[in-house]
């Protein structure tokens, strides 16, 4: 077996995981491949050094490869993704003042996601009449689940996110900052940032991403199409890697060894505690300790979520044409459909059938609305904006 | 060249920002701003609404100017990046040096390719004065060390200075070393003696 050597970009968010595991606990050297992680600042940088080939592959946001693919706001560099590197692990973040105004506002549990987003409609309006700026969320990039998963919580509610509130892009390493000197009211950002802010007593997580959509797609590890075609074995022995490493991660008994990983300066950087709680699902909540626990708060080989769904794929391009990034035509949803590779993910490792035992029958779970129908993405658009306009 | 291009620094190490736009003046463009600050980068930018943004690619807020991509009632200008598929090597020199440009959107490629090119030469010399810098400061640790080894070798052997350090790079030479690593050993054996 040659031994190849492999440059791959990552952010510092505990869903690069299977990626920093596969590395530093030996699986891709196993495979006879010899990488070099970089961490980066940006997922622009990630992106660009992806698409001009200074990354042989990356730990990219889902939808960033596919407006990659599709040419949306950037440079078209048509992208592919052989395996997923996780599925949710998202939180929405709120500051005491908005955590108590919504409360207040609310017309039962605002645990309920509904009940929280109509909450924030009344919130948002009274702002509004009062003359006050409005609400304003940070988010980590304009193509992300984050953008997405806040836009469909809150238009669940009745809040129009471009009209209501204020949506911006922050990078996650400054979000918690944000929310301290009050620049945002609320973030929606992956672990460990959610954790952060409330161990500084500065933040409520509100939601977990899994309550807003059960199952939708995080990360990706991505290659250009082009290198995927020029080095298909070298590529199957990277997938074969990150299963492994993704089987590794999920076994609780290795827990202690991953989070010890993960944690290190030159990887995520921060307590192992904080790594350990976004991978056992129990997260402190508020400020007074509050814990609640979820067994899908992330997840990263279970539940087959390594293993690329184009469902997914098409639900992310129906959220870019819902908010206006992405006019809707089958060609564009088949490019996109497209970027998601189960069958390199197949057969790179023979691992049986998917596991979606108990999974969300459309596959997505969102918490209002229609089932998600890929085959019919204008009439599932419709039917929210039938809603909207009620 | 067009000196009333209005051009944005976003760099967070000053001592660059003030090399690059020192730079650009030089080169005859009269209107350089520099915000150093991150704190609601948008609202800034579009306050003063540049033709040109420079921004270094350690800048976590890169991926706050992606969102003036989006189309949004916010946006006065749509903006683009300096970059484009028949364009390599341009992107591949600026990624080397480690900057990032965007410009507006129909403003001609030709006009801003002199900006592109000075940045990417004056981000080198920034490098290239930090290495010097690096080397200088190595330097003075190194005489230091040798200062110490050679007092030490004074002292105890009871020669002069000018035999000291002629010891130091005799044994240097022959042990294939360099002098300041010989004048370390000296020093910290002589600590763990005292």
């Amino acid at each position: 077996m040659s031994e190849d050597r492999l440059r791959i970009g990552f952010i510092p968010l505990c869903d690069a995981a299977a990626l920093i595991v596969a590395v530093d606990r030996g699986f891709t050297a196993a495979e006879g491949l010899d990488v070099e992680l970089v961490r980066e600042v940006s997922w622009s940088n990630v992106r660009d050094k992806l698409n001009i080939g200074i990354f042989d592959a990356a730990h990219l946001l889902a939808p960033v490869a596919i407006a990659s693919s599709l040419g949306l706001g950037h440079v078209k560099v048509p992208i592919i993704a052989p395996l997923a590197l996780g599925v949710n692990g998202n939180a929405i973040t709120v500051s005491p003042p908005l955590h108590a105004a919504l409360a207040a506002a609310a017309d039962g549990d605002i645990l309920d996601p509904l009940v929280s987003a109509r909450a924030l409609a009344r919130v948002a309006a009274q702002r509004k009449a009062k003359g006050e700026d409005p609400l304003t969320f940070g988010m980590t990039f304009p193509f992300s689940s984050h953008n997405y998963g806040l836009r469909f919580w809150m238009a669940a509610g009745g809040v129009n996110p471009d009209e209501d509130v204020r949506l911006v892009v922050l990078p996650p390493p400054y979000m918690v900052e944000s929310l301290a000197n009050k620049q945002v009211d609320a973030f929606c950002v992956g672990a460990p940032w959610n954790s952060v802010a409330v161990d500084l007593g500065i933040g409520f997580i509100l939601h977990f991403g899994s309550e807003i959509l059960q199952r939708a797609t995080e990360k990706l590890l991505a290659v250009r199409s082009r290198w995927a075609h020029e080095n298909a074995e070298t590529l199957a022995r990277l997938v074969r890697a990150h299963r492994r490493a993704a089987a590794f991660v999920e076994d609780t008994a290795n827990r202690d060894e991953v989070t010890a990983i993960l944690a290190s300066p030159n990887r995520i950087g921060v307590e192992s505690e904080v790594v350990r709680r976004s991978l056992d699902g129990r997260i402190k909540i508020a400020p007074d300790g509050t814990v609640r626990s979820s067994g899908r708060y992330l997840l990263v080989g279970r539940k087959s979520a390594d293993r690329p769904d184009d469902v997914q794929a098409a639900w992310l391009y129906a959220q870019m044409v819902r908010w206006g990034q992405a006019p809707l035509s089958a060609e564009m949803l088949a490019a996109a459909k497209a970027v998601f590779r189960p069958d390199l993910f197949d057969a790179a490792l023979d691992g049986g059938k998917p596991d979606l035992a108990g999974e969300p029958i459309d596959r997505i779970g969102a918490f209002a609305g229609p089932p998600f129908e890929a085959a019919d993405i204008a009439g599932y658009l419709a039917a929210w904006q039938a809603r909207a306009k009620r | 060249m067009d000196p009333s291009l209005k051009i944005v620094i976003v760099d967070e190490n000053p001592v660059r920002a003030a090399i690059l736009a020192d730079g650009l003046r030089e080169a005859g463009f009269t209107q350089v701003l520099r915000l150093d600050e991150t704190a609601n980068l948008l609202a800034h930018i579009y306050t003063i609404d540049p033709d040109v943004i420079l921004i270094d690619l350690e800048n976590p807020s890169r991926d706050v100017l992606e969102q003036m991509f989006q189309v949004s009632r916010a946006v006065k200008r749509p903006i683009a990046m300096f970059v484009d598929q028949s364009d390599s090597a341009s992107i591949q020199a600026s990624v080397d040096a480690g900057v990032s440009a965007y410009i507006v959107n129909g403003l001609h490629k030709e006009r801003v390719k002199h900006i592109l090119d000075l940045c990417v030469s004056r981000f080198y010399a920034f490098s290239r004065l930090q290495n010097e810098l690096e080397k200088t400061k190595t330097a003075l640790e190194e005489r230091k060390v040798i200062d110490r080894a050679k007092g030490i070798l004074m002292k105890v052997k009871n020669i002069p200075e000018e035999d000291a350090y002629a010891l130091l790079r005799k044994t240097a030479m022959n042990e294939n070393r360099k002098i300041a690593e010989v004048a370390q050993s000296v020093v910290t054996a002589a600590e763990l003696l005292r």
